[in-house]
């Protein structure tokens, strides 16, 4: 059995990816990222495209893009809806969370 | 391998439409789809979803797959008879480069597992990357404060060297970096499944999740807990231990301290370039007058401190 230890990237916001980084894990044309930058939902930073650098979590957020576009068949403004919606949801569960555990019986130490 | 009943997976009679089944399928897609979903167990339901799909689709398929007969019970041990498929053309057979996952056992002994049936004539040479793989793994909070490797088996579909598919299950020992969050993604490139050709391996995609702590509750980088306070501590002011997932730490309590204040312990908590911090939360607490000597206490408190908390309430 093949056993042996390998370390990941965090996608978060202390890697950085390309256009091209991003085209290739998505399997897309960059005119599909260039508009996901226009509607807001990726923000690279550099002027220049050539220089675009997105962010682990930018590239996290493209895959997901590109699955629920692809299983979905959603527009791209569907897509975005369906992305915002979604992280709405997630920061209220996440208030929600924390709300419920404050009105529970305090755990003992 | 086990039968798969696709209609019952999409929740349709035998004999319905195309139209139909095109609707089942848009619905339950949207239902099961795992960045949408919050059933644990989507992930299993929207590939169960996407093979049905993909059979029921296709009147060839669906056709050859009606032809298995009506006597099948999903899960049960199934061998396609002989010579079954012969009057039957698929032309969709071999590998789906649109990025379909990898489909179960049963529906590669009846359609084939893409690569291998498809492309063994040696016609053309064929490049593909392989399949990014996505799983969970859920780690505590004292894993993120100080780093901890995890085991995970995957299954991965493999090419063998007579072209047939099959499933190998492997181990793989992951480091989760000291820092690591609730929510987070870890990448592990070319550790999905390999690529076909000279195509690359896929990445295996790691969602990170915390496994609930008794006492902490995690809000991204920082950490929360809850400290009972006698009243006495809350009212004169008291110095107290605090867990925290670092060490146990002394925190002063202000005297009238009120219920709910937060303490913020700088840095304490998450590591990481900006680490997160914990905070104290104080919670009041009533001792009970369940004997004499607390029953006198609370009277002589009664009797010699005028205090009205209803003050605001009166007309």
């Amino acid at each position: 059995m093949n056993r042996r230890t390998v370390t990941g990237i965090v996608l978060d916001e202390q890697v950085f990816y390309s256009l091209k980084d991003i085209c290739q894990v998505c399997g897309s044309q960059k005119e599909w990222v260039f508009e996901l930058v226009e509607q807001g939902v990726l923000h690279p930073t550099g002027e220049e495209e050539q220089q675009w650098q997105f962010s682990g979590s930018s590239l996290h957020t493209a895959m997901k893009a590109r699955r629920l576009q692809r299983d979905l068949d959603l527009n791209l403004s569907g897509v975005v809806l369906v992305l915002e919606l979604l992280e709405e949801i997630e920061s209220l569960r996440s208030r929600l969370g924390m709300l419920a555990s404050n009105n529970e019986p305090t755990a003992a130490l | 391998m086990r039968y798969k009943d696709y209609y019952k997976i999409m929740g349709l009679a035998r004999d319905a439409s195309q139209d139909d089944i095109k609707k089942a399928y848009r619905q339950l897609a949207r239902r099961y789809h795992p960045d949408v979903s919050d059933k644990p167990d989507a992930e299993r339901l929207f590939k169960d979803l996407g093979e049905a799909y993909a059979v029921l689709k296709d009147p060839e398929k669906r056709a050859a797959y009606d032809e298995l007969g009506t006597s099948w019970k999903a899960g049960q041990e199934f061998r396609p008879p002989p010579d079954w498929d012969a009057g039957f053309e698929f032309s969709g057979r071999g590998f789906d480069a649109g990025g379909a996952e990898a489909f179960s056992d049963f529906f590669e002994g009846l359609f084939g597992g893409g690569v291998g049936r498809g492309f063994t004539g040696g016609r053309a040479r064929f490049d593909a990357q392989g399949q990014d793989h996505h799983a969970k793994v859920l780690v505590n909070l004292e894993d993120a404060y100080h780093g901890a490797t995890r085991s995970i088996s995957l299954r991965t579909p493999e090419v063998d060297s007579g072209g047939h598919v099959i499933t190998r299950e492997r181990q793989l020992n992951i480091k989760i970096p000291k820092g690591v969050r609730k929510g987070q993604r870890i990448r592990l490139t070319g550790q999905g499944s390999p690529g076909i050709g000279n195509g690359r391996a896929g990445d295996l995609y790691l969602d990170v999740d915390f496994e609930p702590h008794p006492f902490y509750r995690v809000d991204g980088k920082d950490v929360y807990l809850d400290v009972p306070l006698t009243p006495w501590e809350a009212a004169l002011g008291a110095t107290i231990e605090v867990p925290t997932p670092g060490g146990r730490v002394n925190l002063a309590i202000p005297a009238g301290t009120r219920d709910g204040k937060k303490f913020r312990l700088k840095n304490r908590g998450i590591p990481g370039n900006k680490a997160g911090h914990v905070y104290v939360i104080a919670r009041l607490t009533l001792p009970p007058a369940d004997n004499e000597s607390a029953k006198h206490l609370y009277q002589k408190m009664r009797d010699q401190m005028p205090y009205n908390p209803r003050k605001h309430l009166e007309g």
